[in-house]
């Protein structure tokens, strides 16, 4: 007898269920929500005004009035924070958002059409994938300006091939499977064999890889933003917060503290939701407990 | 005194019932036959042996092996056995292998930690070992890697692993089904002689009547975790007492009712192959230099009239499925001419294909794998409908699913399920209603039944003669079953090393085979009829 594993298509219900019972994909969600909440709330409604200095009011330590205290220019670093996850949130979306739209066609067109189209390709994302994520983007807005939109342009590219990998990977193993020789039987041509067989099969696993890379554009864009290529002032953002943090560390610790601690939570909260979709979503990661 | 006593086995995993009061026995020397169709417990009783059972699993009743009480022994006592006295042989050889260890590694490895021995006399046993399956060190040194075996090698590695302490018992659950006949009669010739040898007993799993009878000297028949018939196979097969044996017998041997052919010979060949190659680039040796291109198919021509039906049989690796996909313009010959209905499509874009696609369409081998899972069967059974000149509306369409649905035998409702929702036969139902639902002229069958349980594989084979009778399909079976061929074709092409060594009648060619290919073949081939005459005789 053997023993499939295959891919099934399940209920929205039973999906559901699993995703409550799955402890990673809970935490990292009730994260990921927080942040958004957070985030979308700093639109209508912040404790204090962050473009207002009340230099009477500065490093204050955390009390009732400001929770996680004030900055060297007696801004409210709670406040600071919730404009700052707008920031890296929108940064983060459309680096992803850009390496998604660009990689996942070129991955997927690599896999369907092999040979020489796919190794140059490839070679040309092995190129880009050589270069330091970082650094490369520190030489884009070196070169175009700091700012937030060169921050989202420069991370996004480096996206690009980190999907274009995976997508390419997955939709390989996809191909030489016998439904899509039955689709090509049926006459459909390259294009709509992966728009209707190929993606849907990876979504999975792009899902994962979104949430990881999302991930990793808000550590990048903090990255850029402590060294000054990131959104510029006053649009506070939590690497630039760190930078200001860098020299009072000792005598100011909750300037360092808070953004540091909100980098770190929402990473992590997110690389658990990605952890968790994976799980959720493929049989063969199930693990008994 | 038997070696293997199992009384009143019940197994229930989770809530489901498994096994239910399975009586067996093996005594050392003695070949024992487990029959049953997919779901019935066959596997799961072999498992239970092993005590390899999955979690939520719960064993009830008695199993003793060589005095030891498996149910109630510790897991210590477990790993002793299992490699050393007890022995497995599994269906798939491709992944019962560790793939990055060499041959002779993984069968040293049972015997070194079994045995204690040291690395250079467990080496030495396992080098007698891999000699004595027929895989000696002069062709096939031990630090060889599965990948570069074949099939049929791989499953003498597994039997090696196996066999290599002299197990008392050795458990093989379908160990030639992933095999072509002529190897599948040369694992059984070794299975034999291992079991004369060592006085070993053998519990030999298998969903092939066919297979069990030349093997077994007694046989239980499994049905839905109950044992339904148990005893002697050649009385058991010949009386048939019990109505499922009756069942499986003849379903095994199912020859659908097909009219004389209805050949008019003048009529234009459908199908035209002609002297047809295809070379795929072999291993390079050397980085700068190219490598020798390995032929796949060797000048291969033939014809295929409308509404006949052609078998194309041989063994694995011939040529076959390619030869099929560039019948089907999945794949482009490297010399040579295909022309369909008088038109050539060799080379042709896709665009203009369209045409002869509608026409022409597959049923491929695996009803798991060949539907995406994130599909509704409205969807996937619709699919060649693309190939329609006018795109039908949407109601229109669902109807002619619903009617294709209907032509092979499932319901409408149908519609709106997903492919994981049908049994294997159900997918292959399915598969077909795919091919047909463009009205085709020919349907490429790959190996449509070889996955399917003999009751399933009976009806399936109906429903082929069947629409061929009704919608005057003609079809190309490929399969390397040739009861399959002798049931479904009025034309038998065999093809061997990527040539078509002989064509005839069918009858003609598989009751008096001419060329040393077919010869093989036929003579392989598992017979039951001929298999139970056989053990009459022995027995007088």
């Amino acid at each position: 007898m053997t023993m499939h594993v295959e891919l099934t298509e399940e209920t929205l219900g039973k999906v559901l269920a699993k995703a409550f019972g799955n402890r990673s994909f809970l935490i990292g969600f009730a994260i990921a929500l927080l942040v958004a909440a957070v985030a979308l709330l700093s639109f209508i409604w912040t404790p204090y005004d962050v473009t207002k200095l009340v230099i009477a009011d500065k490093t204050q330590a955390p009390s009732a009035a400001h929770w996680f205290g004030t900055d060297h220019f007696g801004r409210d670093i709670l406040s600071m924070i919730m404009v700052g996850a707008r920031n890296s949130i929108a940064v983060a979306l459309v680096a992803v958002g850009i390496g998604m739209g660009a990689g996942v066609p070129l991955g997927a067109f690599a896999a369907a059409r092999g040979g020489l189209a796919d190794e140059a390709l490839m070679r040309v994302n092995d190129l880009v994938f050589a270069f330091p994520a970082l650094l490369s983007a520190i030489m884009i807005t070196a070169i175009f300006g700091p700012g937030a939109v060169n921050a989202i342009i420069a991370i996004g590219i480096f996206n690009i091939p980190v999907f274009a990998r995976v997508a390419r990977a997955g939709a390989l193993a996809i191909w030489p499977r016998e439904f899509i020789l039955a689709a090509r039987a049926a006459g459909k041509g390259m294009t709509q064999i992966t728009v209707e067989h190929i993606l849907p099969n990876i979504a999975t696993l792009l899902l994962v890889q979104g949430t990881i890379q999302f991930a990793l554009g808000i550590l990048a864009e903090a990255g850029l933003s402590y060294v000054g290529l990131g959104a510029q002032p006053p649009m506070p953002s939590w690497g630039r917060m760190l930078f200001d943090a860098q020299t009072r560390m000792v005598t100011v610790p909750w300037m360092a503290l808070f953004p540091g601690m909100a980098i770190v939570v929402t990473v992590l909260g997110l690389n658990l939701l990605g952890d968790g979709i994976a799980d959720i979503l493929d049989p063969r990661s199930r693990r008994q407990r | 005194m038997s070696l293997l006593e199992i009384e009143n086995l019940s197994l229930t995993i989770g809530e489901m019932p498994i096994l239910k009061g399975v009586d067996l026995s093996i005594a050392p020397g003695e070949v024992i036959g487990l029959v049953g169709e997919s779901g019935s417990g066959k596997s799961m009783t072999a498992l239970t042996i092993m005590r390899l059972l999955p979690h939520l699993a719960r064993a009830g009743g008695r199993v003793s092996f060589d005095g030891i009480d498996i149910l109630g022994a510790s897991e210590d006592q477990m790993c002793a056995l299992r490699g050393d006295d007890i022995g497995m042989v599994f269906q798939e050889p491709m992944t019962a292998l560790n793939p990055v260890k060499t041959i002779g590694e993984q069968v040293a490895e049972g015997i070194r930690w079994h045995t204690k021995a040291g690395r250079a006399e467990a080496e030495e046993r396992a080098r007698k070992m891999l000699d004595r399956v027929g895989l000696p060190e002069a062709k096939f040194p031990l630090s060889r890697y599965p990948h570069e075996l074949s099939g049929g090698q791989r499953q003498r590695v597994v039997i090696a692993i196996a066999c290599a302490l002299k197990p008392k018992l050795l458990i093989a659950d379908e160990p030639t089904t992933a095999l072509d006949v002529v190897l599948q009669a040369q694992i059984l010739d070794l299975l034999r002689d291992l079991v004369r040898e060592n006085r070993m007993g053998l519990l030999l799993i298998s969903h092939d009547l066919a297979v069990v009878t030349e093997m077994a000297d007694r046989l239980t028949i499994l049905r839905q975790g109950e044992v339904m018939e148990a005893g002697d196979t050649a009385r058991t097969l010949s009386e048939q007492l019990h109505s499922y044996t009756r069942e499986l017998a003849l379903a095994s041997m199912h020859v659908p009712a097909r009219p004389k052919t209805h050949l008019t010979g003048s009529a234009k060949p459908l199908l035209e192959v002609e002297s047809v190659s295809r070379d795929y680039p072999g291993r390079r040796k050397f980085l700068f230099r190219s490598a020798e291109p390995i032929r796949a198919v060797d000048d291969v021509s033939l014809t295929i009239e409308p509404a006949q039906s052609v078998a194309l049989v041989g063994r694995s690796g011939c040529g076959k499925s390619t030869l099929a996909r560039m019948i089907l313009a999945l794949d482009r010959p490297t010399a040579g001419a295909i022309r369909f209905r008088g038109e050539t499509i060799t080379g042709k874009a896709e665009v203009e294909l369209k045409p002869a696609r509608r026409d022409m369409q597959v049923v491929f081998q695996d009803p798991y794998g060949s539907f995406d899972p994130r599909q509704k069967v409205e969807k996937l059974v619709a699919e060649p409908l693309h190939l329609l000149e006018k795109q039908p509306a949407r109601a229109e369409r669902r109807d002619m699913v619903a009617h294709a649905l209907h032509e092979v035998g499932l319901g409408p409702r149908d519609m709106d399920k997903y492919p994981h929702e049908f049994s294997g036969g159900q997918r292959q139902r399915l598969s077909i209603a795919r091919a047909i639902i463009t009205r085709p002229k020919l349907v490429v069958a790959d190996e449509p039944v070889s996955s399917l349980d003999v009751s399933i594989r009976a009806q399936i084979l109906d429903l082929f003669a069947e629409l061929n009778q009704k919608l005057g399909i003609a079809y190309l079976f490929i399969t390397h079953d040739l009861t399959v061929a002798r049931a479904m074709s009025d034309e038998v092409l065999v093809m061997h090393e990527g040539k078509i060594v002989e064509r005839g009648r069918t009858r003609d060619v598989l009751d008096n085979p001419r060329s040393e290919a077919a010869q093989t073949l036929v003579a392989a081939a598992p017979d039951l009829h001929r298999a139970i005459a056989r053990r009459m005789q022995e027995q007088g």
